[in-house]
């Protein structure tokens, strides 16, 4: 008996920590936001104990936020995908074996540091006094980018292709090169050869960084911030309203619940949409 | 070709980072209008109590969040090798759902469900035992922890099933006790991929700007400080502390890579 009880012991020892973390960090506040949802507003802020499914149906009352999430951020992935992919080619074909890490680590750098300062900085670049001042120099006038969509895709693309390139990479950087040889021996064009067999088999790494990115653009706050400018605001941002300006939890819980929600159904038919393209069942989420 | 591109991609890359650099050396008292070299809104900057209380909670943060997410993540990852069935699959479904509920809602749920935890105990607790319980420091690293376990249990674990089996059995039929083998054999193997996490970890608790916005109480951590300076206009003396910051977290990513591949390299030797 003892023989096999002491090692389940262990186990269970060692998953304990993390077991605590989940209940009550995760999974307890989740099940609140959700009980939160269906309550009302307390007069001076707050919750009081209710159940109405009132918070969902003014759900439309932000529907802007919505509408701009949902699709800036798939727009925002999309554009992050295309620019990515050259530079994850280059790395991994054209670069020589001794230099690439170091050059993939070059772009990947950014990310890593500070998000705040980085959309700061294209807070300045974008704005008024920046980039429109440059090109009224040469006679382009009347330009206004800074909390504009382009703005916000701008900034998407910038703060997401230090995550986006490496997944492209490695997918690439696996190919192997007699298979270009061979399609271009079979007498097809590079751009047939492209299509036909490099960018399905890198598939996979753009569907990992199209996931990462998607995922962190749907809960961004700091981006609409900054470069939209409260003009064109995401779901965070109203989430952030509710919260800790009009403080109505009720509502934010409902917002909270339709984003996640949200996000859930799409990556769940997004992965197998994806497992079906590809049968190589890799989600290498880090 | 591609090349001009590549050059393109680091020029957009780091043209924004350059700016903030470059900046925090003017002279003048304008964020964007350069009057000439000066190191002193460095100076001004680490002479201000405000930024360096800020910072200081922002490090003790990092490196408790750093410190128990390097653990509990090995520990977690070690537990779940051990298992098989509902367990691994829960485990598995709750490490996942830990990175893809956005960091937003992590930092709204942690909030809302302590808030009111702390409504109907304060009540008791106060007149009783002096205590008043509220957000802060200790919450921030709780909901930075939840994250970073995952990402470290994700981490070890790759490495774990990258190892060769035959080290252990081979100890094991040395009669190393289970404890021996795990120290002298299993941890240096894992030794790296721990590491990487726990500077991962510190990175992205270090620069952590919206779970902390919603769950610090009274307490201001750097990124909390900067994006208030950022909203009321910005001086030199953020370019100062912006680019101690980027340079900071710079040379940890580069580390942790270089830790990284290093121990991908022992591994496979």
């Amino acid at each position: 008996m003892t023989e096999t009880r002491r090692p389940k012991l262990v186990t269970a020892l060692l998953l304990a920590p993390a077991g605590v973390f989940f209940v009550f960090l995760l999974l307890v506040p989740l099940a609140v936001v959700l009980l939160f949802s269906f309550g009302e507003r307390a007069p001076a802020g707050g919750y009081v104990p209710a159940f109405t499914l009132q918070n969902y149906m003014d759900l439309p009352a932000r529907g802007k936020a919505f509408f701009n999430t949902l699709t800036l951020a798939p727009l925002g992935t999309l554009l992050t995908a295309i620019f990515a992919f050259p530079m994850a080619y280059f790395l991994a074909v054209k670069t020589s074996p001794k230099r690439r890490v170091a050059m993939l680590i070059l772009v990947m750098a950014p990310f890593w540091t500070s998000q705040l300062l980085r959309y700061y900085a294209w807070m300045i670049i974008l704005g008024n006094k920046g980039l429109p001042s440059w090109l009224a120099v040469v006679g382009i006038t009347d330009v206004r980018i800074i909390n504009t969509p382009w703005a916000v895709l701008i900034g998407a693309v910038y703060g997401f292709l230090p995550l986006m390139v490496p997944p492209i990479y490695v997918s690439l950087e696996k190919l192997d090169k007699r298979l270009l040889e061979a399609s271009a021996d079979l007498g097809a064009t590079p751009t047939r050869t492209f299509f036909q067999v490099t960018l399905p088999l890198a598939l996979p790494g753009v569907a990992t960084g199209s996931m990462l990115v998607f995922i962190l653009l749907m809960g961004d706050y700091i981006l609409p911030q900054f470069l939209g400018g409260g003009k064109v605001f995401f779901i965070g941002n109203a989430l952030v309203d509710l919260f800790l300006q009009s403080r109505n939890w009720p509502f934010g819980a409902a917002v909270s619940v339709a984003l996640v929600a949200i996000m859930f159904v799409t990556i769940f038919f997004y992965m197998r949409f994806v497992l079906s393209k590809t049968d190589t069942r890799r989600a290498a989420l880090v | 070709m591609l090349r001009a591109y590549a050059i393109c991609v680091y020029i957009f890359l780091y043209l924004p980072i350059s700016l903030i650099v470059f900046f925090s050396f003017n002279a003048g008292k304008y964020a964007m209008s350069w009057e000439g070299f000066s190191v002193f809104w460095y100076g001004k900057a680490f002479s201000n109590p405000l930024i360096m209380g800020a910072l200081k909670t922002s490090v003790i943060i990092a490196l408790s969040t750093a410190i128990l997410s390097a653990i509990i993540g090995t520990l977690t990852a070690l537990g779940l090798e051990r298992t098989k069935g509902w367990v691994r699959i829960t485990f598995d479904a709750l490490i996942y759902i830990a990175i893809m509920v956005p960091g937003i809602v992590i930092g709204i749920s942690t909030l809302i469900a302590f808030v009111s935890l702390f409504d109907v105990v304060n009540p008791w607790l106060t007149p009783t035992l002096g205590i008043k319980l509220q957000m802060g420091t200790w919450a921030v690293i709780a909901a930075h922890v939840l994250f970073n376990i995952a990402v470290v249990a994700l981490l070890v674990r790759a490495r774990l099933q990258g190892m060769d089996r035959s080290l252990v059995d081979a100890s094991e039929d040395l009669y190393a006790t289970p404890l021996g083998t795990f120290r002298q054999v299993v941890l240096p193997l894992l030794a790296p991929s721990i590491l990487a996490g726990f500077l991962l970890a510190f990175t992205f608790s270090f620069e952590d700007f919206i779970i902390a916005y919603f769950v610090s109480g009274p307490d201001t951590t750097l990124p909390i400080y900067i994006f208030s300076s950022i909203r009321r206009g910005v001086t030199p003396e953020i370019n100062a502390v912006g680019s101690v910051v980027l340079l900071t977290s710079f040379v940890l990513l580069i580390l942790a890579q270089a830790v990284l591949r290093r121990g991908e390299k022992t591994a496979r030797a």
